[in-house]
């Protein structure tokens, strides 16, 4: 028996779930929230369908709150919902007017067993409203989270591309810096081009920042320790590409390169390399 | 264990720190390696480091004491095998060993060791006689 | 800010440095701590817990987990009631001494972590505690 603050809601979701569901197809259909250009007919009544079977098994509880914990399967479910309405592109608003669409049938069945008793009809629907808005909040929070997710991802993606450790020839990688360097990314570049050297044996790196248009003191001490930390390992590095006005901020700030060999061009750098390791390019 | 081994292999003394070394190990294997370089003429030291997971200052200090005195007994010290997490972290620590000559694995390090003892036996004043064979 | 767990072990001879180490590198391993960030705070314990026994005669570290919002952190405290040291300030700049001064170890330390916070003075023991944060 359903206790007193679920309302009645419990028990009509049980007798009544298959009309609800249809009542909710058709609602869904009216108000044009079908997407039948990304979402199969057959998927939108089968999602439909476990929505309300999973309304219903935790509505048996007693709780209607959503955030309780015998509506976490339910909880999952619609992140679930949100997450692949999200990457076929579907509004938040949209994903949450599809589950406040839920109000229509639940509202009639609700006036069809309370017609005799306003008061409690009142109450009742008060308690249907609450609950079909907490049910949509939690689309969009989740929608919320899964868009976070993407981005997060497409940074990681980003500073990954951007910090391509090339294989320039046997024993020699080369780091070609593009744009702006901050205190993370420059950490990440260097925990990065470390690794390279042990997994490839290469005993000099290239360090090119052509691209990059400035250089501040923090960045400049972290190229330091890169090349120091290299030389630990038993690589050496060389910085090439040091544009002018980079050549003088260095000057400016004190940083001392006295002992790192710069270059500046890549192809300078890489043919200082080639000599250490012992190469020469010939002609024919 | 109570002494880090010291493998001898022709004019070349092997080491490889495999232990988390308490202080009194590292201070021993100083002791040891010296007394080593000095009884058998070595002239090449070969540390390997590559299972250790962290240097602090002290085994720093222990690296730089190690190449330092092996220079006074007339041997070469390589360090190879400093792994990339160590080797960030002891450069923010302050210490960048300069005085010490470092390798990335055991064999780039004996050729490191082979290069410099070829050098350094073709400048090296002959022990025996007095003269540089020129006198026919 | 809750401390999830806490545990706190005796300092005093250079085998409990290497416990402290090894303890350090299991806690920042469950506190899931990059290698990076793993190696720098176990090089940090290795250095404050030296200092304990060398210069501090002996003492405690304790260990404890924090759990600040949505972020974890690794704690160390080192404490000893030694003679303490008397100018913190040039303790912590980098003197790299061959006998028995502090050398690398304070300041070095404080570069390896993310929280660092001192205590000392002649009379008064000394107390480090260090964090570092994921």
């Amino acid at each position: 028996m359903p206790e007193s603050n679920a309302g009645i809601l419990p028990d009509l979701l049980r007798r009544h779930e298959s009309e609800i569901l249809d009542e909710w197809l058709r609602e869904i259909g009216s108000l044009g929230l079908r997407r039948s250009d990304v979402i199969r007919e057959v998927d939108l009544r089968t999602e439909a369908k476990e929505f309300i079977t999973a309304l219903r098994e935790a509505a048996q509880s007693g709780s209607m709150d959503p955030a309780s914990p015998s509506w976490k399967g339910v909880r999952e479910f619609m992140n679930g919902i949100s997450r692949t309405r999200a990457q076929l592109g579907i509004s938040p608003s949209e994903t949450a007017t599809f589950v406040f669409s839920l109000k229509k049938p639940l509202f009639n069945r609700l006036r069809a067993a309370l017609a005799s008793r306003p008061d409690e009809l009142a109450d009742q629907l008060w308690l249907a409203t609450e609950f079909v808005d907490k049910l949509g909040l939690l689309t969009v929070e989740a929608h919320q989270r899964s868009r976070e997710e993407v981005i997060q991802r497409q940074q990681q993606d980003m500073l990954e591309l951007s910090t391509p450790v090339v294989a320039l020839w046997e024993g020699v990688l080369a780091l070609p810096m593009i744009g702006t360097l901050d205190s993370a990314r420059t950490q990440t570049v260097m925990e990065t081009l470390l690794q390279r050297i042990v997994d490839t044996g290469a005993e000099i790196a290239i360090i090119d920042i052509t691209g990059v248009p400035t250089v501040d003191t923090l960045v400049a001490q972290h190229l330091l320790k890169t090349v120091t930390a290299a030389r630990l390992m038993g690589a050496d590095c060389i910085i090439s590409g040091i544009r002018p006005q980079i050549a003088q901020t260095i000057v400016h700030l004190g940083v001392n390169l006295q002992d790192v060999v710069t270059k500046a061009s890549l192809a300078d750098a890489f043919a200082l390399a080639l000599r250490r390791t012992g190469s020469t390019i010939t002609r024919r | 264990m109570d002494r880090i081994p010291i493998l001898r292999m022709g004019p070349y003394l092997l080491v490889t720190i495999q232990v988390d070394m308490h202080d009194r190990l590292a201070l021993t294997l100083q002791d040891d390696l010296t007394a080593r370089i000095s009884e058998t003429g070595a002239r090449g030291v070969l540390i390997d480091i590559s299972s250790l997971e962290m240097v602090d200052s002290f085994i720093g200090r222990m690296i730089a004491n190690i190449a330092a005195m092996s220079r006074v007994l007339d041997a070469e010290t390589v360090v190879v095998g400093m792994r990339p997490a160590v080797a960030i972290t002891l450069v923010e620590l302050g210490m960048s060993l300069p005085g010490v000559r470092m390798a990335l694995n055991v064999e780039k390090g004996m050729n490191l060791l082979r290069t410099s003892l070829g050098d350094g036996d073709a400048h090296a004043t002959p022990r025996e006689g007095g003269d540089d064979g020129q006198e026919a | 800010m809750t401390v999830r767990k806490r545990e706190t072990v005796p300092v005093r001879t250079e085998n409990d440095v290497v416990t402290v180490r090894q303890t350090t590198r299991a806690w920042a391993t469950e506190c899931r701590f990059s290698l990076v960030d793993q190696t720098k705070i176990v090089t940090a314990a290795s250095e404050l817990a030296r200092n304990a026994v060398i210069h501090g005669g002996g003492g405690e570290a304790t260990f404890e987990i924090l759990d600040e919002g949505p972020r974890v952190g690794l704690r160390l405290t080192f404490e000893d009631q030694g003679p303490g040291i008397p100018d913190i300030e040039q303790a912590l700049r980098d003197g790299f001494t061959s006998g028995g001064g502090l050398g690398l170890g304070l300041g070095g330390s404080r570069r390896l972590v993310n929280d660092f916070s001192i205590d000392s003075g002649p009379g008064r023991g000394t107390r480090v505690s260090v964090t570092r944060w994921k």
